[in-house]
């Protein structure tokens, strides 16, 4: 256990943060755009004397100023931040001794950047940067670390991650939220709760953005939620521009007496940011001193988070969508052997239109690289789809790199009842933070008993505990197992469900379709095993959320429950809709390939390619069905009488259909044999904006070409050694902004010294044909339909 | 906020010519969608404009070498800087239909271009009265990466503003704005309200643009 003074007090005591720093340096005449912390080296006695005259007013810990002191804002300031940081610290500990009381906080603000997916920022960036500044805060002798204004989880993920591994000073986080309790990325405040809880801070709150009203409207969705001290730091009110000036209207009073209010609402830890002063404080720890804090409710909630959003096991069953895995899927096997993330991407999307609320990740296939295609898998799914994840895999080294760079806390599946698998995952829910599936299975196999599986249960439990896991964060799989090789595992399975939550008090979790392996019609066997083991206390239901019956009986089960008020769920779910429509046919009706495509009707495309293909070979749909079609809808585009969201219904139409005929061809184990030749598409380094380079990746894989798609913000070397690899005779560069052109010319031209053979046709829209030769290109495509040309002139 | 379905389909290319309704469904859709995700915030200052040679100026902190928006501020004593977004959730609705429905995601990506102009006029607003009580008039935004006004700038500009912190508006190492759909301007205030009726494309050299309006 750490001790630390401020440990000893938190949530016995109240504990007070200083005010605002950069506001006032702005009254001693900082300029917009100036960067405040330069002013520790330059105006030293000033910010000694800002330190000193809050201490003077109470407060028992000053903020550095060192909020944006990190290096990717001074990369060219003549300072490093390091020194900044060594500046800033040493005068808050001057300050400290003067005043004879205090402690000095290592003030931590947000990079200013965005991270990847919105903006450029790697993670493993962001976390270096944070971890200069905790590590040179820490050797300056500053006492805690405040990570505060944050924005965004998965920055403060980051620079949770760089405090934890670099120090042992106690954590504060401080978010900054909008009135409605949203993140800029969108995030809201249970699903912040889950993931820093999870990471370990010992104070989680809000700052900035708000003034203390607002705050206080905002703390009862933080405190129904938080098992740990709340830190609120309020601005003086709403910023407001008065002749080109920002200005805060709380004044001193009026504050304080929010304030007051706001410890009566939880509060523990409070302070000001932007806009308070030495006398609001001052007025502020007047007001509440004597003033005992709340005390800390625990919650013990079993829950996991995405970016945006939490998901706790409670009364009603949480699902988690399985059909992010390959096993037994020929053609998602295909996709994870051509890296073909959309393909799983829509996987993704399709689960959750069908009402899952987690998703399970598994990648694993005997021949691939686990570890990196979880991670690129993890990645590409939190860029898309805000549910939580579930890291599923037996690789080790794949469950640590997924759940360090996943954006929330994590469903982690799984550990079990052997010591091997204890050792090994423990200390990565206990570093990380995650709600860990424990499976009922030890060194001596699967109980045969419900009391056999209870004890595995229990001694999991235990040895979690050991490493810091509270038993909240420990889901059971009881396990079913296959009722046609066993007569009473589906018995032994349900009442086990039942011991393991009654007797440890701990959610349950089942791959509910194992029941049923061996069976004809399984559907009718799990479905009736689903409701029995929700009546039986299941928390979380492993299945496949497409399948209508299973979800039918999900909902049926919640309404009969009680889980779902009202039926209301369940209503809307199945109001209006007339009893079980057999088949339902695809809109548009009974149409051709070729007329789905032509009208753009996606579903009548993929339905009618699946017929078609059962009696017709491949190529002659391609050729006879597909691309005439396509040929048509491009001449229209040209001439103008159909415009670009009908050319690319009308892609996404063929890529249905394309789509039928790859699926058919894979569980015949015949893949490859209707591709046409490779082309290399890339946006090029630098450049995040992909949107064009998406569209002609559409139209060349509706005319057949093998498209590798690089990405976005790809360099240069990339795309040269994978031309050369896979002998690719054409390459498509975008590039939007002049900024980026440089790169696109210096992409050409490694291309054209290495790989001679190669010609490279280029778009965007910052290009003409005058640019695009000026910078060596082989062709300009003036729009999508320019690079099919150019593809087919080329490659035939 | 108003709509703008013609600067959509504009956006979409469309020449003049009206959607069809499957694509005019679309949009509905697409405008829905934005509804619910759009957060958009702007912040903005104005400062005096100092003349240090006749294509250099400095406006703030903010030294700016550029013949053309110096031409295009010609006479203006005072400028604002203005900055605004859509937010972070704009692009990750973009971002997820990029991999679903290509033909939804460009016309998500037009209603949101449409939408990140028409909210720029909106809290334009509020410069043009600040202008007002001066006597002076607003000349038309522009923004770095326009003419030769140096894209480089975003990030100082952005820095100036505090807008990473104050609206989550950011540049990447390439000055990409981040989130993408975010306008940057520079607004003079003039005196000579005959000299603020440019219609927007009339002030760009992008001449042969497809999107070029009369």
């Amino acid at each position: 256990m750490r001790s630390h003074p401020i440990l000893e007090k938190l949530g016995k005591q109240l504990i007070f943060f200083d005010g605002g720093m950069g506001s006032l340096l702005q009254q001693h005449g900082l300029s917009g755009g100036e960067l405040p912390e330069l002013w520790n080296l330059t105006h030293a006695d000033l910010i000694r004397s800002i330190h000193k005259s809050y201490l003077d007013a109470g407060c028992d810990i000053v903020k550095t100023n060192t909020f944006g002191a990190n290096s990717l804002k001074f990369q060219s300031e003549g300072y490093s931040a390091p020194q900044v940081i060594r500046a800033a610290v040493s005068l808050a500990r001057q300050a400290v001794e003067e005043a004879g009381h205090g402690l000095v906080a290592m003030d931590i603000g947000p990079t200013g950047k965005l991270m990847r997916p919105l903006g450029d920022l790697e993670f493993e960036q962001a976390y270096e940067v944070f971890r200069e500044m905790v590590v040179t805060g820490r050797d300056a002798g500053a006492d805690l670390i405040l990570i505060e204004t944050m924005s965004d989880t998965y920055e403060a993920k980051a620079a949770v991650l760089a405090a934890k591994e670099n120090c042992d000073l106690p954590i504060f986080v401080t978010m900054i939220f909008d009135e409605k309790g949203k993140l800029l990325t969108g995030g809201d405040i249970p699903a912040v709760v889950a993931l820093l809880e999870s990471l370990g801070v010992d104070g989680i709150g809000f700052n900035c953005g708000l003034g203390p009203d607002q705050m206080k409207a905002l703390l009862p969705s933080l405190t129904a939620c938080c098992s740990i001290p709340i830190v609120v730091n309020p601005n003086a009110g709403l910023p407001r521009s008065v002749d080109g000036q920002t200005v805060y209207d709380v004044g001193s009073e009026e504050f304080a007496a929010s304030m007051v209010d706001i410890v009566m609402e939880g509060a523990c830890v409070i302070g000001g940011c932007c806009g308070t002063t030495p006398a609001h404080l001052a007025a502020m720890v007047q007001a509440c001193r004597g003033l005992l804090p709340v005390p800390i409710v625990k919650k013990d909630r079993t829950v996991v988070s995405s970016y945006a959003k939490a998901v706790a096991f409670g009364k009603k069953p949480v699902i988690i969508g399985e059909r992010i895995n390959p096993t037994g899927k020929s053609r998602f096997k295909q996709a994870l052997r051509e890296n073909d993330m959309n393909y799983i991407l829509r996987e993704g999307v399709a689960q959750q239109q069908s009402g899952a609320h987690i998703l399970d990740v598994n990648v694993g296939l005997p021949e691939i690289d686990e570890p990196k295609l979880m991670v690129e898998a993890v990645q590409a799914i939190q860029s898309i789809i805000d549910l939580p994840l579930q890291i599923d895999t037996t690789n080790i080294e794949a469950m640590e790199r997924a759940i360090r760079l996943y954006n929330g806390k994590p469903l982690i599946n799984s550990v079990n009842g052997k010591q091997e698998s204890m050792r090994a995952v423990f200390p990565l829910v206990q570093k990380y933070g995650g709600t860990v599936i424990a499976l009922t299975i030890d060194e001596d196999g699967i109980p045969p008993t419900a009391e056999g599986r209870l004890a595995v249960a229990r001694k999991i439990v235990e040895t979690a505990a050991a490493y810091g896991i509270e038993k909240k964060d420990i889901v059971v799989d009881v396990l079913a197992m296959t009722v046609s090789a066993e007569q009473d595992a589906a018995l032994v399975t349900l009442k086990a469900l039942e011991l393991v939550r009654e007797e440890l008090g701990v959610y349950t979790s089942l791959g509910v379709s194992n029941i049923s392996f061996g069976l004809p019609q399984r559907e009718n066997v799990n479905t009736a095993f689903f409701t029995m083991a929700m009546q039986n206390g299941l928390g979380g239901a492993i299945i496949n959320p497409n399948s209508k019956a299973m979800m039918a009986a999900y909902y049926a089960y919640c309404a009969l429950s009680g889980a779902d008020g009202q039926c209301m769920e369940y209503i809307a779910q199945y109001a209006g809709q007339t009893a079980a429509p057999a088949a339902a046919a695809a809109p548009g009706g009974d149409i051709g390939v070729q007329e789905a495509i032509l009208k753009g009707l996606k579903d009548s495309a993929y339905e009618a390619a699946k017929a078609m293909v059962q009696t017709t070979a491949p190529l002659d749909i391609i050729n006879q069905e597909l691309v005439p079609a396509l040929d048509e809808v491009g001449k229209k585009f040209e001439t103008g009488t159909l415009f670009l969201p009908q050319l690319l219904m009308s892609a996404e139409a063929a890529k249905m259909a394309f789509e039928a005929i790859k699926t058919h061809l894979s569980t015949k184990g015949d893949s490859q044999q209707v591709k046409k030749d490779k082309i290399i598409l890339a946006t090029v380094k630098g450049d995040i904006h992909d949107i064009g380079k998406n569209i002609v990746k559409v139209l060349l894989e509706n005319y057949n070409y093998d498209v590798m798609d690089l990405g976005k913000d790809v360099d240069p070397d990339l795309i040269v050694e994978t031309t050369l690899e896979h002998n690719v005779k054409l390459v498509g560069l975008s590039a939007l902004m002049t900024t980026t052109v440089v790169n696109m010319e210096e992409t050409i031209k490694r291309l054209h010294e290495r790989a001679p053979f190669c010609k490279v046709m280029v778009g965007g829209a910052v290009l003409t044909p005058e640019y695009a030769e000026m910078i060596h290109a082989d062709f300009y495509s003036k729009d999508a339909m320019g690079s099919v040309y150019y593809a087919q002139e080329l490659l035939g | 906020m108003e709509w703008n379905r013609k600067e959509i389909l504009r956006y979409l290319g469309s020449k003049g010519k009206p959607a069809d309704e499957p694509t005019q469904q679309k949009i509905e859709q697409a405008i829905q969608e934005l509804e619910n995700v759009m957060a958009p915030k702007a912040v903005f200052r104005t400062y005096p404009v100092e003349w240090l040679g006749e294509h250099h100026i400095r406006i703030g902190g903010l030294d700016i070498e550029s013949r053309q928006l110096c031409q295009h501020i010609s006479g203006c004593e005072q400028a604002s800087l203005f900055a605004a977004t859509l937010g972070a959730p704009t692009d990750l609705l973009i971002q997820r239909y990029l991999v679903l429905d290509m033909s939804h995601a460009v016309i998500l990506q037009a209603c949101a271009a449409a939408a990140i102009e028409e909210y720029c006029d909106l809290r334009q607003k509020e410069v043009e009265q600040e202008a007002a009580a001066g006597g002076l008039y607003l000349r038309p935004r522009y923004s770095p990466g326009y003419g030769d006004f140096p894209l480089t700038l975003q990030k100082p500009f952005l820095t100036q503003l505090d807008a990473p912190k104050r609206i989550g508006l950011t540049a990447t190492d390439s000055s990409i704005l981040a989130p993408s759909k975010s306008v940057t301007a520079v607004i003079g205030f003039t005196p000579d309200p005959t000299s603020c009726h440019v219609a927007r494309c009339m002030t760009c050299q992008a001449k042969n643009c497809p999107f070029r309006t009369a």
